[in-house]
């Protein structure tokens, strides 16, 4: 295990969990810079030597493995969710928004894999993990970008981490003059808007309302699913939901995986009548 | 050429999208039920890579694309919207690679970038099928430019010799980067507003070039496409829905809803 950057000990502590068998720490930086983890962990192969290589499918690990996976001469599978160890390695991903499962076999000695966060349970206990230092010579030179700065967006009026029902919209909304009539049922049952990233990246609704991985983690009690898929960035911000109700056309979609309730049919029906059985007026489209 | 001369080189994927009833065919899912279309991300990458051509003098946009003479339609879109001309890559060798990896990708378009020599490569952050979400860094590494993955502001004063990015991280925050070109930036969805083909563009992209390229003439060897990792198998998950279905007409499904919002204690 390698922990590179910020506060190392407090980390590699933290990671000392029972199966661990020695972490490395690489006091380097205090924020993520792409150049300096690549050379960090390009070198920590080196002296390492490990078969597998398993970095992290997050923004910041596809910002590092590929190139390291590239500079090393290995294979690389990205966002795996399941991996079998037999002659060769398997691993299961997806493909197609979730809509397929593919297991792809790697034919090498060595190989470099990201893993989906949240696919494994975290390991557990206190381990006795040889905790050592590791110094790497980095090159500035080649240290060609600078972190200037982090903001946080999605702040405003509206915070959608508090509501207890959230009515949420994605793109089986189709038009933008369509919002009216999830806003109408939203206003019908004093619920709070939300919507998955399609709706923010069109312009629709700001962006404090998109749910997800790059957006808010909710919470609700309840969670109308209206139109959303249910891709796994999207899963990331809503699956800690109590009650789950999707709406969408394709009884198939990953989202119905997660729900507890689902009405399989067209949304420009269902949500009308159901603004209606609240005693709420659809508004015309 | 000027001093501020600058090419821009964007890589376009063609992509399938799948219906919602679908069967599999062996290791690939029936033709038929697939509708290719331009990446999404990438959609994104040819916006900001024609705002650059309209903000600067002299820059010129170049699409690059692996794929069949299919993909040529998914081209004319991006030539439309303002890209200048494109390249299309494939031979028999690709058409006979089953599981056309990140790695096979990025060795691909590294030899269209040293044949082109741009200042920025723009691709998305993924392609919607495959999301392997690793050619674009893997391409930098590969022809030794500088990078940035999921970029969701871009500035760049053509000219400069860096440019100012915003990487979208988890959780809503974003990180501010300055890169050093040349640089490839992986492109994410809502950085800009893709425009529509305009009449006048589609017009034009029926006279702008699209270059066939095969490994060959860009002076790579068939071995590239050999891969350590080969796909073995391909079926739809086992669902894992224990989701109550409410059925009927809207009305009478709408009214099961509701019975439940208000046992849950919805009220209007
Ligand atoms: C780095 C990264 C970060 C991301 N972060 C986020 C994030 O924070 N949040 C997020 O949401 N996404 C995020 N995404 C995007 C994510 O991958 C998906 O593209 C997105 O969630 C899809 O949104 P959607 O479900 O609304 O659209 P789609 O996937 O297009 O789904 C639309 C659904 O609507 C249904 N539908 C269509 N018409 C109707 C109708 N008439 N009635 C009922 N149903 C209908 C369809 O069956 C379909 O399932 C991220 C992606 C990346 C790569």
């Amino acid at each position: 295990m390698a922990v590179i950057g910020g506060d190392v000990d407090g980390f590699a502590d933290e990671l000392n969990r029972e199966g661990v068998d020695a972490i490395h720490t690489v006091a380097e930086g205090e924020e993520f810079n792409h150049d300096v983890y690549t050379q960090t962990v390009e070198a920590l192969y080196d002296e390492l030597a490990p078969e597998v290589l398993l970095l992290p499918n997050t923004v910041n690990g596809l910002d590092y493995a590929p190139a390291v996976s590239n500079g090393l001469s290995l294979p690389l599978v990205t966002d795996a969710i399941d991996v079998e160890y037999g002659d060769t390695l398997s691993v299961t991903r997806e493909m197609y928004g979730s809509k397929v499962e593919t297991v792809v076999e790697v034919d090498a000695d060595r190989v470099a894999l990201t893993i989906r966060p949240g696919e494994w349970p975290p390991a557990e206990g206190t381990g006795d993990a040889e905790i050592s230092q590791f110094d790497v010579d980095i090159d500035e030179s080649s240290v060609r970008s600078t972190v200037t700065g982090f903001q946080e967006v999605g702040g405003g009026d509206v915070d959608i981490t508090d509501a207890d029902v959230l009515v949420s919209v994605g793109r089986g909304i189709e038009e933008e003059e369509n919002i009216a009539l999830v806003e109408a049922l939203a206003d019908t049952l004093g619920a709070t808007l939300s919507s998955s990233r399609p709706i923010v990246d069109n312009g629709w609704l700001p962006k404090n309302r998109q749910v997800g991985q790059s957006g808010k983690v909710v919470t609700p009690d309840i969670y109308i699913a209206i139109g959303i898929s249910g891709a796994v960035q999207h899963v990331a911000g809503m699956k800690g939901a109590d009650t789950i109700v999707a709406i969408n056309t394709d009884a198939s979609a990953p989202i119905y995986d997660l729900a507890d309730y689902g009405v399989a049919d067209d949304l420009f029906d269902v949500v009308p009548a159901l603004i209606e059985e609240f005693g709420g007026e659809p508004p015309a489209l | 050429m000027g001093e501020s001369f600058m090419k821009v080189l964007v890589a376009v994927a063609e992509v399938a999208d799948v219906e919602d009833e679908f069967a599999i065919d062996g290791l690939a899912i029936d033709e038929q039920y697939l509708n290719y279309d331009l990446n999404e991300w990438d959609d994104y990458a040819v916006e900001a890579g024609v705002q650059l051509q309209e903000a600067g003098d002299d820059v010129e946009v170049v699409s690059v694309t692996i794929g069949p003479e299919r993909a040529d339609e998914t081209i004319r879109m991006a030539l439309a919207k303002g890209v200048d001309r494109s390249i299309r890559v494939w031979d028999e060798n690709l058409e006979g690679t089953e599981y056309l990896d990140s790695g096979t990708k990025a060795d691909v378009l590294a030899a269209v970038v040293e044949d082109e020599q741009p200042d920025l490569v723009l691709a998305g952050v993924q392609s919607d099928d495959t999301a392997f979400g690793a050619t674009g860094v893997a391409l930098a590494e590969e022809v030794g430019f500088e990078w940035a993955a999921v970029v969701n502001d871009l500035e760049y004063e053509p000219g400069s010799d860096t440019a100012s990015v915003h990487r979208e991280l988890e959780g809503g925050v974003e990180e501010f980067t300055d890169v050093e070109l040349p640089a490839v930036l992986t492109i994410q969805t809502g950085i800009n507003e893709p425009r529509y083909a305009s009449l006048r563009g589609i017009r034009q992209a029926q006279s702008k070039e699209i270059a066939p390229k095969t490994l060959d003439e860009l002076g790579l060897d068939a071995s590239v496409t050999d891969s350590d990792v080969s796909l073995t198998q391909l079926y739809e998950p086992e669902t894992e829905s224990d989701a109550t279905l409410f059925e009927g007409s809207p009305d009478e499904e709408a009214d099961q809803l509701a019975e439940l919002l208000r046992d849950e204690g919805v009220e209007a």
